[in-house]
């Protein structure tokens, strides 16, 4: 079981990542977008988007930087265990409301405006279920262990994640970890594997490169092709 | 110099009869899948009125096109790529389908299924967002031919501003107003806010044609665009979540066709045709501080293909001969380089739009004959125009950001025009001073009468295939830069993936079976087990 979860399914949930991501972009780049509902309804989603982004995407940061970051660095910057665990629980506890506060908002709305509820699709139920359920028990897990400095993951979890990169899992390290950790370190993972399948997707094309491009993009016609094309997908005739 | 060129369009809005064959052929090319249901790529709104979407020229509040920073420099008006990409996550300036109109249908089937009663049974409408019956309270033109004016139109956001300037109000009363239709497409423009706002890069302007395009396979519903673009005529598929605009018609442009909005138009009034321009010019042209100066800077921008030493660049910098003769062709160019009788749209918005519009003298001459004076007659045309100021103020608003001078002269040229041409119809000698009046000579105007009014299509439509342009590039080319048959979906598709050549394509649309399942589909709808 330990093999299983701590051994084989963060590979798993990589291999299902990448080979995703290969597949939407060999296949199915016209259904690679965020699918934005703001046409609908932008009220909420004004106060619920960012809240929701802002906090992820720092809540995402404080992941890599707490499992890829061996201890030995942050001390040699000068960061004391003691200082970075208040960070980590101040910081990481204020992203993860803000979070918590966003999505809550984001499902409210999807469920409550009908022109957004009527564009959910079982793919985004599914997505959501799964994203609420790792950002919910990682809140809990890290609430559940404020006694101290909280629950030091630093010695436990992070090793074994990059024992990864080395690929012989240290499964071990896993096994005294406090059940909520390994619950959501698993939802995390199925998490991790289902982003390339749904509209999570969109987090890999994060647009940095505008910030370098000039503002005004020419193209060349594709000199093989003349007049009408093939039907693409969402130009197909309706019949309706 | 650095040359190209750009298939443009001029309307002659004295034409327009408000029909809107044009939007609806647009729509059913284009348009008529769902998700893009409130979508038209072409429309034609009453002014003044608000158009649409509802006050899409108040970019106090949409926010699109350019601006000129502190420095002079310019600036998308949404802000900066820092500023834009900060604010992705919910783009706060993004119309709503609602400030389009709620897309609706009927319940028809309620009219042949309805149990037997005493009142007649009615198609109820059905929002096609929720589902649900809803109250149709807008719609793309509600107000067309100034219905509700005295409530709706004040809020035509050129109305609003004519007011504050001129402290003079347009009248909406049943004697003293005036109107006219104005089909709007996308403007194709030279410095495309569009293209700038994406991030993804996904929209571009292609470099033979100028035609501005979203590559569907790189949009990733970002939504910048929308924003960006002054005309709104960047829309948000809801249900791809990709962004979808006035194509040109490419694939018929390609072949030498006009487009289908031009094509299908009852009145004749759309011109096709090459411009030449510098590209080198452009961003400083756009850059002009005054507003009232970016008409004659855009002027200034285009090339004249008569002039040998632009036609050796141009060939130089790749564009092929026929379209630099096509150029000398163009009636857009005659429209709007040679007579000057054409205006660009809301030049003020810096994206140095290509579609231009010959302003309608319309208003003047209907005035003139509603006070029982002779429409025809030069001086009472001038006259008008001059007293009829209300019009021509708002005429200059949209035309030239509030300068009255181009759109005088405009019209003043399409009067002398009237007057020129009926001296010739009733076999008089045409008075010489009229043409002179104008700056014209009589051949010319002439000339532009035959362009207006006879507007025969080869005329009316100058453009050259790509077809010809390609050919000379595989001409000097001993071999082509690849199969011919290797592009995406051809039959010698390069590249096959793992899976096959069909995997996760969804190509092999038989046509001839799906037309039968349609017309099946058709043809048994109103029986309830289908
Ligand atoms: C990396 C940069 C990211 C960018 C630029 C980005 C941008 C966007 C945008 C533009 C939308 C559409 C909002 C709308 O108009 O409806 C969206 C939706 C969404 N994003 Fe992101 N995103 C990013 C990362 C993430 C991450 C890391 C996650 C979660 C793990 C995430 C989860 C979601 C979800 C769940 C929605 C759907 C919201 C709804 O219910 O409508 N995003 N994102
Ligand atoms: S009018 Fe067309 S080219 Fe110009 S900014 Fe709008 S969408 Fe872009
Ligand atoms: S050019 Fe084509 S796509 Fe554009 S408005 Fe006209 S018909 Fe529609």
């Amino acid at each position: 079981m330990s093999t299983l979860l701590w051994g084989a399914l963060p590979y798993i949930a990589f291999a299902l990542l990448v080979a995703g991501l290969v597949w939407r972009h060999r296949y199915d780049k016209f259904g690679w977008t965020t699918r934005s509902s703001q046409v609908y309804e932008s009220r909420l989603l004004n106060i619920a988007s960012p809240a929701f982004h802002y906090g992820i995407l720092f809540v995402l940061a404080g992941h890599l930087v707490g499992l890829f970051v061996p201890e030995s660095w942050t001390r040699s910057l000068g960061v004391s265990e003691h200082t970075y665990h208040l960070f980590s629980l101040y910081g990481g506890t204020a992203a993860g409301v803000l979070t918590v506060l966003g999505i809550v908002l984001l499902i409210y709305r999807r469920r409550t405006n009908s022109p957004v509820f009527r564009a959910t699709t079982v793919n985004d139920k599914l997505m959501y279920v799964v994203l609420l359920g790792a950002i919910v028990l990682g809140m809990i897990a890290k609430l559940a262990h404020t006694s101290g400095d909280g629950y030091n993951y630093r010695e436990t979890i992070a090793p074994w994640a990059r024992s990864l990169f080395t690929l012989r899992p240290r499964t071990e390290l896993m096994e005294g970890v406090p059940v909520l950790y390994q619950v959501h370190a698993v939802i995390g993972m199925a998490l991790i594997a289902l982003v390339p399948y749904t509209r999570l997707v969109h987090m890999f094309s994060a647009p940095v490169q505008y910030l370098f491009r000039p503002y005004v993009v020419y193209r060349s016609r594709d000199p093989r092709q003349l007049g009408p094309r093939p039907p693409r997908r969402g130009w197909e005739r309706t019949d309706a | 110099m650095r040359p190209m060129a750009q298939i443009a369009m001029v309307m002659n809005l004295d034409k327009c009869i408000g029909c809107h064959t044009c939007s609806v052929t647009c729509k059913q090319a284009w348009t008529n899948r769902s998700g893009m249901e409130y979508v038209w790529f072409n429309n034609v709104e009453t002014r003044p009125g608000q158009g649409y979407p509802r006050r899409y020229e108040d970019q106090e509040k949409w926010r699109g096109g350019w601006e000129l920073n502190r420095r002079g420099a310019l600036r998308l008006k949404a802000g900066g790529r820092l500023h834009k990409l900060a604010g992705i996550f919910s783009n706060p300036e993004l119309p709503e389908i609602k400030d389009y109109y709620e897309p609706w249908t009927y319940d028809y089937r309620n009219l042949t299924e309805a149990p037997l009663g005493d009142d007649f049974p009615v198609a109820r409408p059905v929002s096609q967002l929720t589902g649900k019956p809803m109250k149709i309270e807008w719609s793309s033109n509600w107000d067309d031919n100034l219905a509700g004016a005295p409530e709706l139109a004040e809020q035509d956001p050129m109305v609003q501003r004519l007011r504050e300037q001129a402290s003079e109000k347009v009248k909406f009363s049943f004697e003293e107003t005036f109107m006219f239709y104005l089909p709007r497409i996308c403007e194709h423009c030279l410095n495309p806010s569009c293209v700038a706002s994406c991030p993804s890069g996904a929209m571009y302007k292609r470099t033979e044609d100028g035609i501005v395009l979203v590559d569907q396979d790189r949009c990733r519903g970002w939504r910048m665009c929308v924003t960006g673009c002054p005309y709104k005529k960047v829309y948000f598929n809801h249900r791809t979540g990709k962004a979808e605009k006035c194509t040109l018609c490419y694939p018929r442009v390609e072949v030498g066709l006009p487009t289908v909005c031009s094509e299908t138009c009852v009145g004749r009034l759309r011109y096709l045709g090459v411009m030449l321009y510098d590209a080198d010019r452009v961003t400083a042209a756009a850059s002009t501080a005054d507003d009232k100066a970016l008409y004659e800077a855009q002027l200034g921008v285009f090339l004249d293909p008569e002039d040998p030493a632009v036609r050796s660049a141009a060939e130089e910098a790749g564009i092929p001969h026929d379209w630099v003769e096509a150029a000398r062709r163009s009636p857009v160019h005659a429209l709007i380089s040679k007579y000057r009788v054409a205006l660009p749209l809301h030049p003020e918005y810096r994206t140095m739009p290509m579609v231009w519009y010959i302003p309608p003298l319309s208003p003047v001459v209907d005035a003139l004959t509603g006070t029982g004076h002779d429409g025809e007659d030069l001086d009472n045309l001038f006259g008008a125009i001059d007293t009829l100021r209300i019009p021509l103020e708002y005429l200059a608003e949209l035309f030239t950001a509030g300068d009255v001078g181009p759109v005088r002269a405009s019209l003043g040229r399409l009067a002398a025009m009237r007057s020129h041409m009926r001296a010739l119809n009733l076999g008089d000698p045409p008075d010489a001073s009229i043409a002179a009046s104008v700056g014209m000579s009589g051949t010319e105007i002439e000339e532009m009468y035959r362009l207006l009014a006879i507007a025969k299509y080869e005329e009316r439509y100058v453009i050259p295939t790509a077809a010809v342009g390609d050919a000379r590039r595989l001409e000097e080319s001993a071999l082509p830069d690849g199969c011919s048959l290797d592009y995406e979906g051809g039959p010698g598709m390069g590249g096959d993936g793992p899976f096959g050549q069909d995997s996760g394509r969804r190509r092999l649309p038989l046509v001839s079976v799906e037309n039968f399942h349609v017309l099946r589909r058709r043809q048994t709808t109103d029986r309830e087990d289908t």
